[in-house]
């Protein structure tokens, strides 16, 4: 079977599931939801400083919804043991990372489809005025942390403290990504000219690469272990 | 659809694997003859499941060498995972899926053609038509086990593997699920069976094996057991490797 196939077959398998129960859309939402309303209490929204500090507020929501998401998705593989019948078939092992990847990726944008919105409401910030290169800092930040989430997701699906050492051993390694993300997402919400941003855009990329290829050479060992 | 029955002779050549300093499979030989049906017994922790998970590709032999038909398990895997199915105490079933989407799920993955058909054909033969639109996590305990028999057969494996698959079952069910794997032995399939249950193993298997602390102890055709000897052998080493 042709790598892709595998990993298309894993994706509807993996969509399927979540359209039934709608369990990681439904809880990463309202867990971005309830981060969002915090600060949203937490700083005067009235103040113009509140435009320096929303890309950060927006990325840790996103964050943590995101980590819920990676966390449930490996969970799924581990009832009933799916991951060895994935293991027994004849595919390659790293269309197995992929097909969960972009899983997971899916699940988390259809998730800020809805957090997105409610940010600009509750922080009354317009974060449509470069909308492309916006959507650029979301699309790339997003694929940054959920490359490496999945690869730790993998790593702690065996472990009885997973729920807590998945996040403890990703966020370190996602906070470059985070970083860049909140830069490229700030600068453009402060409406900064392009140079002050744009060089945070690129480094998004170029992190996203690293992790894409790292995780693609390694998974296949940590899958075995 | 044709099964892939051509010679699929197992071999295992002085396979160990260790985990840190534990040795869980100890130099291990043994072949497995095209369409013998061998079961394997052991007390826990004697390292039968690494063996067979081992003989599957499922797990990497830390030195030796395991054959499925001529081929190394390592350099061919997918050609060899194409002709094996695999059935634990696991079921491998997903319990959002309905008992038919998990079918075509594994179907899609091993490049079944009309996977649709092959599943629901399946899903007659282990009884499970008429539940074949409800979720698997409603099914019981044999009903799963059912599905994870038409799980492991969805692209007509020509070797069996099962990790004690009777574990957890009803007599009812149990005795449907010797039914069933009596059939597919028939249809000329190699399996390799571990199972606690003594008088199914010997009746269900052509050929008997005791596996003690990583090692094979004892190997004999079904129809010749010297049942006085097994125990001799089983209590000896048993007692010897301190379980």
């Amino acid at each position: 079977m042709s790598f892709w196939s595998g990993v298309l077959a894993i994706v509807r398998k993996d969509l399927s599931m979540e359209l039934r129960g709608k369990e990681i859309v439904t809880t990463s939402f309202f867990f971005a939801l309830l981060t969002l309303v915090i600060f949203n209490f937490a700083f005067d929204m009235s103040s113009l400083e509140i435009r320096k500090s929303a890309a950060g507020i927006l990325w840790v929501a996103l964050l943590f919804a995101g980590a819920l998401t990676m966390n449930r998705s490996f969970l799924y593989e581990k009832e009933n043991d799916c991951l060895s019948a994935l293991m027994l078939a004849p595919l390659d092992r790293s269309s197995i990372y992929f097909g969960k990847l972009i899983s997971n990726l899916a699940l988390m944008l259809i998730s800020e489809v809805f957090i997105i919105p409610i940010f600009i409401v509750l922080f009354n910030i317009n974060v449509m005025q470069k909308p492309l290169y916006q959507l650029a800092a979301l699309l790339l930040g997003t694929t940054g942390f959920i490359t490496v989430g999945t690869i730790i997701a993998a790593m702690s699906v065996n472990l009885r403290a997973r729920e807590m050492l998945g996040p403890l051993l990703m966020l370190p390694v996602v906070a470059p990504v985070v970083i860049a993300a909140v830069e490229a997402s700030g600068g453009m919400i402060r409406g900064e000219p392009a140079e002050g941003w744009w060089v945070w855009l690129e480094i998004l990329i170029a992190f996203d690469v690293i992790y894409l290829v790292v995780s693609w050479l390694v998974f296949e060992k940590i899958i075995e272990e | 659809m044709t099964n892939n029955t051509e010679n699929l002779a197992i071999t295992c050549n002085s396979v160990k694997k260790r985990f840190g300093r534990v040795t869980a499979v100890d130099g291990v030989d043994i072949t497995i003859g095209h369409g013998e049906f061998i079961t394997i017994f052991g007390p826990n922790g004697a390292g039968k499941t690494t063996l067979l998970k081992m003989m599957a590709g499922l797990v990497r032999a830390s030195s030796g060498s395991i054959t499925v038909g001529g081929l190394d398990i390592n350099d061919y895997h997918d050609e060899i995972r194409r002709r094996i199915g695999y059935i634990s105490h696991q079921t491998f079933t997903y319990g959002q899926l309905t008992a038919l989407e998990n079918l075509l799920f594994f179907g899609r993955l091993y490049g079944v053609e009309n996977p649709e058909d092959r599943a629901r054909d399946l899903l007659d033969q282990v009884g499970l038509s008429a539940r074949a639109n409800d979720p698997s996590r409603t099914f019981s305990r044999g009903m799963l086990q059912r599905l994870s028999i038409a799980r492991a057969l969805v692209h007509d494996p020509g070797v069996l593997f099962l990790d004690e698959p009777f574990t957890g079952l009803d007599q009812h069910a149990a005795e449907m699920l010797r039914k069933s794997l009596s059939i597919l032995h028939g249809r000329s399939r190699s399996v390799v069976m571990i199972t606690h249950n003594l008088k199914l193993g010997i009746e269900m298997g052509t050929r008997v094996v005791l596996q003690v602390a990583g090692k094979i102890h004892f190997d004999q055709p079904s129809d010749k057991f010297d049942h006085a000897r097994f125990d001799d052998i089983y209590f000896k080493t048993v007692g010897e490797a301190h379980y």
